[in-house]
């Protein structure tokens, strides 16, 4: 049975005409309440992931649950489906299961905030907030288990309940997830700011209803979904092709020593309808890398991209949902079945932008960009200092953002909205240990005419014994080049112990116990390159080998590019080197990933020191209750 | 006789007040700005309003000046080139950044960053180590240090920036790097980021130390060059740059610290604004200044304005002090446009800015702008002289703005209605963002309108903001000069210092505070003596583990008496004010101030002639303007020709020289004895 809404006024709200200048007065209002949400929480929020990395997302919605401003697509549809309740004025819903709310939160350390707004008796939109809590409980610290079978292994997951009914905190629901979490006071500020941006929602939402009255409140939302729609009606028409393209790329590994897992998806268009079949995807995995992918929130992913790329003058919102169809067979490393654990699912989550791009690039190459940072790899740190406090770290790491049609790639950077970095002295005052190098990785950002951004060293030296944790992927394929770019470097990790040993750590990995006085060094990835390397202007070149962003061997191997001693381009020597080596490629492949999976297997070992991954092994019992081969007929 | 000058240089107009410090009587002179080198308006001003006045320049002792030149100096990026000196294993601190990409989800895509104001290729790095409490790692080694500044002699370095990790908790090494790089590099200026800003946080205090370096140059000039003109032509005078927090700075305080004056102009407009409407009688203000391209506003609380800590141009953020002024992209030269896609109404933030200009000015541009709107609709009436003699084409301006009429199927007016209705909701969301979102309520503030687009829109803007009255100042160039000359002589000294409250003692941070106000009133005083009147106290503060702190004054009266207590309910009140909750957590100190001011001018304001409530002697002419979708029949004032007590009935267009009121139908202005129109509703008079 779906939400009931307790409404003592009964008057449904009237569509009525909105005019344009109304509309967009509106519009921009509800950006500007979306943006105080977001300032509301990072600043009174405890936990770095929160107020440094800004790892949370708000949104408002109409009536109906569709989202009118955000980030990731409304987080209402599945809920709206599956909460078997009422909700009346004052209430406000905590859930951070997966599986209650359709994948709108993806892993239980999300936890989601949703809050009917009403006004004079009646029900006039949502505020929606979900932020990343450092610790959940579970197995290990961080509440990520990478050996997690089952969501069980991964700490508290509460199915959709009244954290406030009728506007009275429910003490109960606040000590039982307290009493679950390894940071309490975190988990409280960071809970209570997520309550307090959905409030800040809920006064913009009727101070604008006020001022417009709530009928031309009401339809400037529906207004606002509509002229989405149309705008993005004409955007599909235009970009994306009838014919069927087809991409895949890869999760390394699932931290137990099995990998690659295969995402494969094909687009095609039915008229002014956009498919999006994933048939092809590797069954669900027996570990934690699942991802259960929200239908909706990928429409959101496509839907911005296309807008970021083609044109960005668009406002997204959940208008243009209809125009997209995602098929996702079941049981797939995409579509999980309860209980499969959850956790991991960043890898596959970033991955699938990089789909995104490919897919959508395929229609139209020069406005297509090379593969990215496309992760949030996690690193945790935990233990008992000296003197007995416990102490606990997570922090997302950053890498190279791809060489794109508009420009080269920066270098460290994010590319989730919002996020940035932890200062490190923030982290030495806080934590104990040193951050003794933050630099970009020289030519770990692929060649192209718009460079790869490069990848970042982050030197961490420990100095208390404790047990670190690191998610990590893009060991084994490399974030691929585009139209003649290269594929940029991939990721490694080093524990330098104190006593003068060495030993390359897996990608992803936990409790590793480090002692005072070990170094680990955090390598990210870069960006692919975007376009042909032997066209970048030499200058250009030049001027990255003396900011040390790219060698001097790369310029001239990679780039085609001689430089004499001082660094300035040695003329006739690079048109002729370009020339013989333009000859030696050939023509300018549209991607390049670095090698074929079982190529990059085979050379495994040499080049990174790891030993390859087995081929995955799958659980059989849900391709039983709805095989996968099926579900992609 | 002794004068003091007020000299506000703008991007048209440079504006002179000078004030008998005997008498406070005071004569204003307007003469054209002369960018390439702006002395030469300051020194031609000088002469008008002298003579003027009647007057012999040489007795002018003391000169005001707020400038633009540190922020022209970023936006345009002509700054100097910077070297910067790191840590080892830090040197991409900028090109790393915070690793943040504005924009939303995809924002990557199209965006680039603007280069690094300090090149990575002139960056080193020198082994050497502090660590998060202020101990020695590592020593600094000296000769390898030597031997990579000696690398950037060939680089064509300008300024050199040295920001070390964690010197702001003990600065040795940077001190000592500075002796090496003046020994090696003489000539060339260093700022060291324990110097400048002595806080936690690397990128932002390497951020703002090379901002430092990147306007010093620039600044340095251009304050000495002036004070040579200024010597040669009044004697040996005291020049004082306006900061952007609003306070005076030496001449000399403001070449080593110019990062410290980057909101210098928007700070000036704020103080004179401040400065009139508390001679009117008003203590709480909302500052609406309107220009060509952007509009600046901000809130002034009990006659104090709002600071924050740090201080945003294009796109630098740095780590200083200024008046919290918001700026927005709306101005007059704001351009309309319809998107194919969505056919939504945009307005700027693209601006015909002075080249083209808007469609309405002689050689203006063919797109539609706010003044173009505003020339269609009557606000701006054709008679209206910009600036004197600047003739407006109201059939060119009609046909700007007839695209945006024919992009969203609407009538000619009613199309310039919704441009300026868009433009409104921009700039009233930058006043929401300075008082609703902070808790404010904009009904027990008043609205202060200058700039040259500030009076027409300031009538629509307070009925928006329901903040009555609207105070239009006369003058509104003279304002800034007002600013510049009301305001005190202040410096600070700042540090961080961690520690939570249980952690801490009265006794300690009492020790602390009165260091700071001995290092401030020491620099203060090293110039030229200034004396130290007023010494002020702040801490910011934060729930234990928060990122955010929030600023509360401190007085060591209340600090013997309750210790913590008050500091620590003042947080807890703020911190519910602007985030709807307070929390039992622990509370944290985070950083500690001391500001010392100089002493207070006190400037009277001169009034003008009384006159009777009928402003009929005023009117110009018949007029008609469009508003709310029909026509009214409006009079046209001359601003010249009003009196003390006269009352305007809107709808009503009042013409000065460099500004045009609109005052609105079913609205009142009335002249207050000092020559402010203030608007209300008719139905509050």
């Amino acid at each position: 049975m779906p939400v009931e809404i307790i409404e003592p006024n009964k008057r449904p709200m009237k569509r009525v005409d909105v005019d344009p200048i109304t509309l967009d007065i509106i519009e921009n209002a509800l950006r500007n309440a979306r943006t105080e949400m977001d300032v509301t929480l990072f600043r009174t929020a405890m936990s770095p992931g929160i107020r440094e990395q800004h790892d949370a997302f708000p949104m408002i919605a109409n009536l109906e649950g569709k989202m009118v401003v955000g980030q990731f697509g409304s987080f209402l549809h599945g809920f709206k489906a599956v909460y078997n309740g009422t909700l009346e004025e004052g209430d406000v819903i905590f859930t951070n299961d997966p599986y209650s709310c359709a994948g709108a939160v993806s892993h239980c350390n999300d936890w989601l905030v949703i809050k009917p707004i009403f006004k004079d008796g009646r029900m006039i939109a949502w505020g929606c907030h979900f932020g990343h809590m450092t610790d959940i409980g579970g197995k290990v610290p961080g509440s990520l288990p990478t050996d997690a079978k089952q969501i069980f292994e991964e700490g508290i997951a509460l199915p959709p309940v009244k954290l406030y009914r009728k506007g009275v905190l429910q003490d109960e629901i606040m000590q039982i997830l307290m009493n679950n979490c390894r940071m309490p006071d975190w988990n409280k500020s960071d809970l209570m700011g997520i309550v307090a941006a959905c409030n800040v929602a809920e006064r913009r939402v009727i101070e604008l209803a006020e001022r417009f009255g709530d009928d031309m409140f009401y339809s400037a939302m529906e207004d606002l979904l509509d002229r989405n729609k149309r705008a993005m009606a004409h955007l599909i028409l235009t970009t994306i092709p009838e014919e069927k393209r087809y991409f895949e790329d890869y999760v390394c590994d699932d931290g137990m020593g099995m990998g690659p897992y295969k995402i494969a998806c094909s687009l095609w268009r039915e008229g002014e309808k956009v498919i999006f079949d994933f048939a092809g995807t590797d069954p669900q995995s027996i570990g934690s890398i699942n991802f259960l992918l929200n239908a909706e929130m990928f429409k959101m992913f496509v839907g911005t991209f296309m807008i970021a790329v083609f044109d960005p003058q668009i406002l997204f919102n959940d208008g243009f949902y209809d125009l997209m169809e995602v098929r996702m067979p079941e049981g797939t490393l995409l579509s999980p079945k309860r209980p499969a654990a959850l956790s991991c699912r960043t890898h596959a989550l970033g991955r699938v932008f990089d789909m995104i791009s490919a897919l959508l690039g395929q229609g139209a190459p020069d406005y297509m960009c090379a593969a990215g940072f496309s992760d949030s790899p996690h690193f945790m740190y935990s233990g008992y200092t000296k003197e007995g406090d416990w102490y606990q770290l997570y922090q997302i790491s950053f890498g190279g953002v791809p060489g794109r049609p508009f420009g080269d790639g920066l270098d460290g950077h994010s590319m989730w909205p919002a996020f940035t970095n932890v200062p490190n002295e923030y982290l030495e005052s806080y934590f104990p240990l040193r951050i003794e190098s933050y630099k970009t990785l020289i030519d770990t950002g692929g060649a192209g005419l718009n460079r790869g951004g490069n990848g970042i060293r982050t030197g961490y030296r420990f100095l208390e014994p404790g047990e670190i944790s690191i998610h990590d992927d893009r060991w084994l394929t490399h974030p691929w080049g585009v139209n003649g770019g290269h594929p940029g470097g991939r990721s490694t990790k080093i524990l330098k112990r104190a006593d003068g040993t060495e030993e390359i750590l897996q990608s992803k990995c936990d409790r590793i116990s480090v002692k005072e006085g070990d170094l680990l060094c955090f390598d990210t990835w870069g960006g692919g390159g975007w376009g042909d390397p032997f066209k970048r202007p030499p200058e250009k070149v030049a001027l990255d080998v003396d900011r040390k962003l790219v060698s001097r061997e790369s310029a001239r191997d990679n780039y085609g590019v001689v430089l004499n001693d001082d660094l300035t381009v040695s003329e006739d020597e690079t048109v002729a080197l370009r020339d013989k080596l333009a000859k030696q490629r050939g023509d300018v492949k549209l991607f390049d990933f670095g090698g074929t999976v079982e190529e990059l297997k085979a050379r495994c070992k040499e080049e990174t020191g790891l030993e390859p991954p087995k081929t995955p092994e799958f659980l059989n019992w849900f391709t039983k209750k709805g095989s996968t081969a099926e579900a992609a007929e | 006789m002794s004068y003091r000058l007020g000299v506000d240089v703008g991007g048209t107009f440079t504006d002179l007040l000078l004030i008998d410090e005997e008498t406070g009587r005071t004569y204003t002179a307007k003469v054209p700005s002369t960018p390439e080198d702006s002395a030469i308006g300051v020194i031609n001003g000088v002469e008008k309003v002298c003579k003027d006045a009647g007057v012999d320049p040489k007795s002018i002792n003391h000169v005001m000046h707020g400038t633009t030149i540190a922020t022209n100096t970023i936006l345009t990026g002509s700054g100097a080139r910077v070297g910067l000196v790191t840590t080892e294993g830090y040197r991409d601190i900028l090109q790393i950044a915070r690793s943040f990409i504005p924009g939303g989800l995809g924002g990557w895509v199209i965006y680039n960053k603007s280069d690094n104001l300090a090149p990575l290729e002139c960056t080193i790095e020198v082994p050497e180590r502090i660590g998060a409490k202020g101990d020695e790692v590592r020593p600094l080694d000296e000769d390898k240090a030597r031997e990579e500044i000696r690398s950037l002699k060939n680089r064509g370095v300008e300024a050199i920036t040295i920001c070390l990790i964690n010197s702001f908790a003990n600065p040795a090494h940077e001190i000592r790097l500075k002796e090496i790089v003046e020994q090696e590099l003489p000539g060339i200026p260093v700022s060291i980021s324990s110097e400048v800003i002595p806080e936690m946080q690397e990128y932002e205090r390497a951020i703002t130390t090379v901002a430092n370096s990147y306007v010093r140059p620039y600044v340095s000039k251009y304050v000495r060059s002036l004070k040579r003109e200024l010597d040669r032509r009044l004697g040996d005078v005291k020049l004082d740059i306006l900061r952007s927090d609003g306070g005076l700075s030496t001449a000399e305080a403001a070449e080593a610290y110019p990062v410290n004056l980057l909101m210098s102009g928007p700070a000036g407009g704020v103080t004179g604004a401040l400065w009139i409407a508390e001679k009117a009688g008003y203590k709480d203000l909302l500052t609406f200044d309107m220009g060509g391209t952007s509009t600046d506003v901000c809130l002034v609380e009990g006659g104090a304005a709002v600071t924050r800590r740090e201080t945003t141009v294009g796109d630098v953020t740095v780590r200083a002090a200024s008046i919290d002024v918001r700026t927005c992209g709306a101005g007059g030269g704001s351009i309309a446009h319809v998107p194919e896609l969505t056919k939504a109404l945009r307005v700027g933030p693209e601006s015909a800015g002075a080249v083209p200009g808007p469609a309405a000015y002689p050689n203006g541009g063919e797109e539609p702008t706010v003044t173009d709107a505003n020339v269609v609709l009557g606000y701006l009436p054709a008679e209206q002289k910009l600036g004197g003699d600047m003739v407006i084409s109201k059939s060119s301006a009609e046909t700007a703005v007839q695209k945006t009429a024919d992009a969203l199927g609407l009538s000619l007016k009613q199309a310039a209605e919704g441009i300026i209705k868009i433009v409104n909701e921009n700039m009233f969301g930058a006043l929401r963002l300075v008082s609703i979102e902070k808790g404010y309520d904009p009904r027990d503030f008043a609205l202060v309108a200058f700039g040259g687009a500030g009076p027409l829109h300031a009538n629509s803007i307070g009925i928006l903001m329901q903040s009555w009255p609207i105070i239009i100042p006369p003058g509104p160039g003279v304002l800034c000069a007002y600013g510049d000359v009301t305001t005190r002589i202040r410096d600070e000294a700042s540090k961080t210092f961690i520690r939570t409250f249980s952690d801490s003692s009265p006794q300690e941070l009492i020790s602390e505070l009165e260091t700071l106000a001995k290092n401030a009133t020491e620099a203060m005083q090293a110039g030229r003596g200034d004396k130290v009147v007023d010494t002020l106290f702040q801490v910011d503060v934060r729930y234990h583990g928060q990122g955010l702190s929030l600023t509360v004054d401190a007085n060591f009266d209340d600090i013997r008496k309750n210790g913590f207590a008050t500091i620590g309910q003042a947080f807890d009140n703020l911190h519910e004010q602007l985030f709807t909750f307070r929390s039992d957590s622990e509370k944290e100190i985070v950083n500690l101030r001391a500001v010392v001011l100089g002493p207070v001018t006190d400037v009277a304001a001169e009034q003008i002639e009384q006159g009777s409530d009928d402003a009929s002697e005023a009117i110009v002419s018949d007029h008609s303007i469009f508003y709310e979708g029909k026509d009214h029949a409006a009079k046209l004032y001359d601003r010249a020709k009003l009196r003390a007590g006269n009352k305007i009935h809107g709808p009503a267009v009042i013409m000065e020289m460099d500004s045009t009121t609109v005052i609105l139908p079913d609205h009142t202005g009335e002249i207050d004895p000092l020559g402010n129109i203030l608007i209300r509703p008719s139905n509050m008079n």
